[in-house]
């Protein structure tokens, strides 16, 4: 379900946060414009500063800029909410390589900023669903995956992209304990990496990514449960059979390969249904593919989606 | 009973309310100047359960520390401690009644039914109920000292059932949950130890006056028993 932002939209639906005020002005004059681009089949380049992708629905409204920062999921900076804020203060994120290998015609490394200096960062507002049951609505800055997966060129066996999280315990107090098997790894299926709403993300809110929204740079699947997104990603690679990813290694039956959010399949120890918006006292219904369906469903066509959680 | 070590000091039972009290004024300071973070609810559940677990350990460590010590009016605490572990459980259950499920009875019994670590939490629940409900003199007088002491021993079976709740609720790192389960064995072991250790000096004394129904009654059933409560 993908409803544009009304044109018209009341400065009190959008978010105090006084940096993004600036560019509301810009955005709402822009995004009935975008909306139409970045979704389904259309072309995906578009110009710059375009505000691209999935516009939340007419009663999503942006979580403030201090909640997406400040009430993360980054067990490498410590398990609760508040302490990946905290304890991700020094770390270095320049210079940083990423390494691109497997199943391509161009394997290498490659420094951060080469790496995505073709691309134009463009605003993709999403919602965000976790697999704990609380949602945001985020401005993401960032440039479809698919783009740099069609520069690496993937050979015919590449089936799954497998995304890896730095491993520096001396900069991530949270490796120290091995409540994970550290690093951190994702994966997604080759036509997964390829839809248009998967994202490599550079930004949020107008701004570089902070480190503990997983700079300088983090995987974005709208239409999946967070934990798929890796953040800090300094390897990138592709393969022909389906890697091993750390939350379903940590707890199979309640951590699939696929993690899509699904209404109707409960994690086994609480439900799924329904999720708490940051910011709301109530939950509200959690929709299916976290209301992406339309432009995702067709992937997973034929698929058991209770077997493939 | 063994003379113990005088009466209840004046500060003690304002210090179990200043104690107890200290974490409801915590969440309603941080409450009013924004500082429960993103997820309030959320919060707000954790400090409530963290409370009441806190509480009840300190209910269950009463009878330890009052035979370590031999300090015995240290017992007319525990109906105050038990019953503030009531009030941040009943805290708990609704915040999750009003703010999860919205006061849906259908949602409610359906999370309840699915999900065990909802069932586990929603029985210590229903069964801490009854314990406050019968913690007034009167229905101590009511039901009697033994069967009163029975009923109450569902605080074993509570403190088992939270403890378990916690450890299933987190995701993955699950240190601070296992803390408050060492907790609640090392509680009940001592309980054990204690409990076998009398049942020693009975058959001693038994034996010495060569009539075992002439045994002195247990002193840890006399330590479970009520006592009267001023005020």
């Amino acid at each position: 379900m993908l409803i544009r932002r009304a044109p018209d939209i009341r400065p009190s639906e959008i978010t105090d946060e006084e940096q993004y005020l600036s560019r509301r002005e810009f955005m709402v004059s822009v995004a009935g414009a975008g909306v139409a681009l970045a979704v389904g089949a259309g072309p995906l380049s578009g110009q710059a500063g375009r505000i691209h992708g999935v516009l939340a629905a007419d009663d999503d409204k942006l979580t403030p800029y201090a909640d997406v920062t400040h009430y993360n999921n980054f067990y490498e900076f410590g398990t609760d909410k508040e302490s990946p804020a905290e304890l991700s203060k020094g770390f270095v994120t320049r210079p940083w390589k990423v390494k691109v290998e497997g199943e391509i015609a161009k394997p290498g490394d490659y420094d951060f900023d080469d790496l995505v200096k073709p691309y134009q960062a463009q605003e993709h507002i999403y919602r965000h669903r976790c697999v704990e049951a609380w949602s945001m609505v985020i401005p993401w800055l960032g440039f479809p995956l698919g783009e740099l997966i069609r520069r690496f060129q993937p050979t015919s066996r590449a089936k799954f992209v497998e995304f890896t999280t730095l491993l520096d315990p001396k900069q991530m107090p949270g490796q120290r304990y091995d409540v994970l098997p550290w690093p951190y790894v994702e994966a997604l299926r080759l036509d997964e990496a390829m839809h248009p709403l998967a994202l490599l993300v550079t930004g949020v809110y107008g701004k570089p990514l902070p480190n503990q929204n997983g700079a300088p740079l983090r995987l974005v699947v709208p239409w999946k449960y967070g934990f798929k997104g890796g953040k800090s990603i300094v390897r990138i690679r592709f393969t022909a059979t389906q890697p091993q990813t750390t939350w379903n290694v940590a707890a199979a039956n309640e951590y699939g390969f696929y993690a899509n959010v699904n209404p109707e399949v409960d994690h086994p120890r609480w439900s799924q249904a329904r999720e708490r918006r940051i910011g709301e006292l109530f939950k509200r219904k959690t929709l299916m593919f976290n209301g992406y369906a339309e432009q995702v469903a067709s992937l997973y066509a034929g698929m058991d989606l209770r077997k493939n959680y | 009973m063994a003379g113990g070590r005088g009466g209840l000091p004046a500060w003690a039972r304002p210090a179990v309310w200043l104690g107890a009290l200290a974490p409801l004024a915590a969440m309603l300071w941080l409450g009013v100047t924004g500082g429960l973070g993103a997820n309030p609810v959320q919060e707000i559940q954790f400090r409530t359960g963290t409370a009441a677990l806190v509480l009840l350990l300190v209910t269950l460590a009463i009878t330890p520390v009052r035979r370590f010590t031999g300090w015995n009016a240290i017992i007319r605490l525990r109906r105050l401690v038990g019953l503030f572990a009531f009030f941040y459980v009943a805290l708990h259950a609704v915040t999750y009644f009003v703010f999860d499920q919205s006061l849906s009875p259908g949602l409610i019994l359906q999370d309840v039914r699915k999900h065990p670590r909802v069932g586990v939490g929603f029985l210590a629940f229903l069964l801490l109920i009854p314990l406050a409900v019968t913690s007034t003199d009167r229905m101590i007088r009511r039901l009697g000292g033994s069967r009163w002491a029975r009923l109450h021993q569902a605080i074993y079976l509570i403190g088992a059932l939270s403890v378990i709740h916690y450890l299933m609720i987190v995701k993955r790192d699950i240190r601070l949950p296992l803390a408050y389960a060492v907790g609640f064995v090392l509680l009940m072991a001592v309980r054990v130890a204690y409990r076998r250790a009398d049942e020693r000096k009975r058959t001693r004394q038994a034996a010495a006056a060569g009539d075992p129904a002439a045994a002195p009654a247990p002193s840890l059933d006399a330590a479970r028993a009520p006592s009267r409560v001023a005020g």
